[in-house]
């Protein structure tokens, strides 16, 4: 019985050595952690929801921003994210057998199990980098507006994006980079874009199949597209041109999009990284016996409840930023 | 506490022979359950999409719903949490879930009124 309580625990309940919640105090203080750092993670979600319900109606559609898989072309809407989701539950049932196996005394099993988790662990924080290069680096290319709005090139003939590169002018260029050997002052500027809003304007003008796309989502929740008055109409209030992303501006459409997908998949990915690294401690420890002349593994057990917790803000994370 | 795992999940539906198999059993649930809201992410069946319960689609719903029956999974089965005592479980469960509710409710609709404000307060961001 859990709950009853003997003579001889009343006598010391002031001694020490209580577990009123039938847990370590280690593995309790691991819950309390979780705890907070769960309410971290909200706070995150709870912030992006804020913004998006702000901005409601012109919000990217992740649908169309995460479309690729490495090795292929093409677009694949999602299933490479969904492909990371499963490798972290993955990872997180081989931490789970880890812990079972801890629980009987079994080391070997126990090695076994916490190499997988790692590898798991690896794969998910190398397609998280891959998927950051991808974000930064952008795929189509857009313009911004004087308010701040993102332009986006649809082709009228097929109704897929189309890329600057596509259409845009090539127009005599007078700017370049300014570096910091050459000016008055010293500094330099960041990297100047393939084209200028003199080329992406002129290449709309003469390809009559370009059409621009508006960051306003119509009922069916998809982007409005321009017709062709309306788009010769707006390019005139392009002002810069934006490829890929960075915290200050996204091609992607609002700029607090980018800024919240570094943020919480950064943070998050930063939790992967130290659970790994936590991870490939407590594998040494295993296999150099410490956990055998301990006589149980209950650290195994209180980096599991980590590593489990990590996959569960992932599932969060997935279904707010990927999915809704 | 080596041997005293509960196996059972689905409210007694479904009990396992070992705790191993019981973990086993829950990935299969949560891939399919990932498979579900995946295939609903592409297709984006309009039914879904085109009817809306308390101000968000129904699509969206289910996605959240889901998200919650997987994270009640991976809570329990994966952290043990089925075999803690009910007092660690409140204290650990309730207290996130009650201050999130609030921090959620409290900014969705302020973000709501600032939506409103600008769509139609005197305001114009047409450029």
């Amino acid at each position: 019985m859990d709950t009853s309580v003997t003579t001889t625990a009343e006598e010391k309940v002031w001694g020490g050595g209580n577990r009123p919640l039938g847990a370590s105090y280690g593995k309790l203080m691991m819950w309390f952690f979780i705890v907070s750092d769960a309410l971290t993670f909200s706070g995150f979600l709870a912030s992006y929801g804020f913004s998006r319900f702000k901005f409601i109606e012109t919000w990217p559609i992740a649908d169309e921003v995460f479309t690729h898989v490495p090795f292929f072309h093409g677009n694949y809407p999602m299933y490479y994210v969904a492909f990371m989701t499963f490798i972290l539950i993955m990872s997180s049932v081989t931490m789970v057998l880890a812990v079972d196996a801890g629980h009987r005394m079994m080391k070997n099993r126990v090695i076994l199990y916490m190499f997988l988790t790692i590898i798991g662990g690896a794969i998910f924080v190398g397609s998280q980098a891959w998927e950051w290069a991808t974000f930064i680096r952008g795929d189509y290319g857009a313009v911004e507006t004087r308010g701040g709005r993102i332009l986006q090139f649809v082709n009228a003939d097929t109704g897929e994006r189309a890329a600057l590169a596509d259409f845009a002018a090539t127009l005599p260029d007078t700017r370049v980079a300014h570096q910091r050997d050459n000016g008055v002052w010293f500094e330099a500027e960041g990297t100047l874009p393939t084209y200028t809003v003199e080329e992406v304007a002129e290449g709309l003008r003469s390809n009559p199949n370009i059409l621009i796309r508006t960051e306003t989502l119509n009922e069916d929740g998809e982007k409005t597209v321009l017709n062709r008055e309306e788009s010769l109409d707006k390019i005139k209030d392009a002002r810069l041109v934006v490829e890929g992303a960075n915290l200050i501006r996204n091609e992607y459409g609002s700029r607090l999009f980018a800024d919240f997908f570094f943020f919480i998949t950064g943070f998050h990915g930063f939790h992967v990284f130290s659970g790994v690294v936590i991870n490939v401690i407590i594998f040494f420890n295993v296999i150099l016996g410490t956990y055998e002349r301990r006589k149980h593994y209950e650290m195994v057990e209180k980096v599991g409840l980590y590593w489990h917790f990590v996959d569960l803000v992932w599932v969060f994370v997935f279904t707010f930023f990927y999915l809704v | 506490m080596a041997h005293d795992h509960k196996l059972e999940i689905f409210r007694g539906f479904l009990k396992f022979r070992s705790n191993t198999q019981k973990i086993w059993g829950v990935l299969v649930f949560l891939t399919i359950v990932t498979a579900v809201e995946v295939a609903l992410g592409i297709t984006k069946p309009a039914v879904l999409t085109h009817n809306y319960f308390l101000g968000m689609k129904l699509l969206n719903w289910i996605f959240i719903i889901l998200t919650l029956v997987k994270a009640y999974y991976i809570t329990w089965d994966f952290m043990h949490m089925r075999d803690e005592k009910s007092s660690l479980r409140r204290a650990v469960v309730w207290t996130p879930i009650f201050l999130v509710a609030y921090l959620i409710f409290i900014l969705l609709f302020e973000a709501d009124y600032i939506y409103n404000v600008w769509k139609e307060g005197f305001m114009a961001w047409d450029f």
